[in-house]
């Protein structure tokens, strides 16, 4: 069965999170993220979860990795300050191989910027917000619909590769209203308990795929969880080349070399296109606008909309830049994504920026004025 | 998650855009709601509903924006409004400029002097309607707070963009339990003044 909900983009986020399971939340509330911590201080009890807010966004943080490690899928919402501030425990989040979700709901910036205006600002933050090698995984939502989706599918992801993800969504789809369809039936990954017993299992062992099994405190196991360097085991082990090197690798990789798995983009009218128009958020609803009335008039441009920021679409990106001439990358900041698209298709393609900031969203028609400057 | 790739189809968006203006209290921003609920789940289009966000508290401006058509919408904001309904002078003053020509205008007389604008509203061929929602929903409802439901169906009978019971759906839908027969009263009140 499928029911038809007319809801804001914050709220099918929250109850995106409670299908997946999702039984505690820890947060601070910030605009324009609160509705979801509004919605589910109101609907976790409902069902047995937990809400606790916190005083301020780094225990925020640490709330959630504490519920995760207890055995509860475990979120928390914010903005572009509160998600600067959670920084140094999402490092401890990576290194310990939590699984949590992160939704940031980016507003104009840096600091506190404009509360209540969109922006595109934490891009980069998201990914080397915190120091130190590692991959998160962050996808950002182009609609209600979507926004409910992927916080669904953040939950699984998160589950299933030990990692925060980030949900990199904005002021404008956050806030917006629009018809989202759910299903009855939907997939939520549910934890590996290990094969092995407490005395041989080995909770951080480099292996092949790079994800162990996550076990809970209270199952039985003695478990060492630490922001330092460990060994297989989870112990310290921070004079030692090959552990660090070994673990800091296993992290890395079991993100990257899992990338066809992870990665999601929509791509439309490429195949015939002279120009490509790249977006992601609330902007990508931009280049669809734009490619519908370029298209009407004749003109050949596709969109590339990007659901995945973190693992980068590499691949994806380098086959669309092969057969175009031109790329305009666009996003509601002054360069970030750019550079990346830059740095996969090299001198495939001439890669453009078409920039906005301020809190308002880049029109088509605007946007295509871009386009015909370039034919 | 998958990747997926489109064949083409392209259309022309036929959109009608929406902005009501008012003060905080008025509920403007639930009659957008309404009418955005009506024509997306009722009426099967497609809406997209956006407010001004920050100025709720009583007494400062506030607007809510929809968006309604047949197709897929893509740019979820509004660019030139087709309809403008004011519910208070300040968001007439601020709000009229982007008004398309022969563009439709809704106020409240009680509360809106249109004589500020009568040179816009002759340049640009303004289809003017001046519907006392608030007096209506004072002397047929006994209840000012009303006054946005009045509105509603005003909008519903001058557009005809959404239909009379998709919208007395969504009324149910949305208020507080309790409140729903005075709520289509005032709808029905409103309908009716034109």
């Amino acid at each position: 069965m499928t029911t038809e909900l007319f809801i804001q983009g914050n709220e099918a986020c929250a109850m995106g999170a409670i299908k997946a399971g999702c039984r505690f939340f820890g947060g601070y509330p910030i605009t324009p993220s609160t509705e979801i911590a509004e919605y589910l201080s109101i609907n976790l009890p409902k069902v047995s979860g937990s809400f606790v807010q916190m005083e301020d966004e780094i225990s925020a943080i640490g709330s959630v990795i504490g519920a995760s490690w207890a055995g509860i899928k475990s979120m928390t919402a914010t903005s572009g300050p509160g998600f600067s501030l959670m920084q140094e425990n999402i490092g401890f989040a990576m290194i310990s191989e939590t699984p949590l979700v992160i939704v940031d709901v980016q507003r104009g910036s840096p600091s506190t910027g404009q509360p209540t205006m969109v922006g595109q600002g934490d891009m980069m933050q998201a990914r080397w917000g915190s120091h130190g090698d590692y991959e998160p995984i962050a996808i950002s939502p182009s609609s209600v619909q979507e926004f409910f989706d992927f916080t669904l599918e953040g939950f699984n992801l998160a589950e299933k590769y030990r990692v925060p993800v980030i949900i990199l969504a904005d002021e404008i789809i956050g806030h917006m209203r629009e018809k989202i369809s759910l299903q009855d039936k939907i997939e939520t990954f549910k934890r590996v308990m290990p094969k092995e017993g407490p005395e041989t299992f080995l909770p951080f062992k480099n292996i092949e795929n790079g994800t162990n099994p996550m076990l809970s405190f209270g199952d039985g196991y003695n478990i060492h969880v630490t922001g330092l360097t460990h060994n297989e085991l989870g112990y310290p082990s921070t004079m030692s080349p090959e552990d660090h090197s070994n673990l800091v690798k296993r992290l890395v990789n079991k993100i990257l070399k899992n990338r066809n798995d992870i990665v999601s983009c929509d791509f439309k009218y490429c195949d015939d296109a002279d120009i490509i128009l790249i977006s992601y958020g609330a902007s990508a609803r931009s280049i669809m606008g734009t490619v519908k009335i370029g298209r009407n008039t004749g003109i050949k441009i596709g969109y590339f909309k990007m659901n995945t920021i973190w693992p980068f679409p590499e691949d994806e990106i380098a086959k669309i830049s092969e057969n175009v001439d031109d790329l305009i990358v666009v996003e509601m900041n002054l360069g970030q994504m750019v550079h990346e698209v830059e740095r996969i298709v090299k001198d495939n393609a001439k890669v453009h920026l078409f920039s906005e900031i301020g809190g308002t969203l880049p029109k088509p028609e605007d946007i295509l004025n871009k386009v015909r400057e370039l034919l | 998650m998958s990747v997926k790739i489109y064949k083409y189809c392209v259309g022309v968006e036929m959109i009608k855009e929406i902005r009501i203006g008012g003060f905080g209290g008025q509920g403007v921003i639930l009659s957008g709601i309404i009418i955005g609920k009506a024509a997306a789940l009722f009426d099967n289009k497609n809406s997209v509903q956006t407010q001004s966000y920050g100025p709720e508290a009583r007494g400062g401006a506030s607007k809510t924006e929809v968006l309604i058509s047949d197709e897929e919408i893509t740019y979820p904001k509004v660019k030139n409004p087709d309809i403008l309904v004011v519910m208070s002078h300040e968001s007439l003053l601020k709000y009229h400029k982007d008004l398309k020509e022969e563009g439709i205008l809704i106020s409240d007389p009680d509360l809106v002097h249109l004589d500020v604008i009568s040179d816009f509203i002759d340049k640009n061929k303004i289809k003017v309607y001046e519907a006392n929602v608030t007096k209506v929903a004072k002397e047929d409802i006994g209840l000012k707070i009303v006054a946005n439901i009045v509105m509603v169906g005003v909008i519903t009978k001058i557009t005809n963009i959404i239909s009379v019971n998709s919208v007395k759906k969504a009324i149910i839908d949305t208020v507080p339990k309790g409140t729903e027969d005075k709520n289509i009263a005032a709808f029905e009140s409103g309908y009716n003044i034109f």
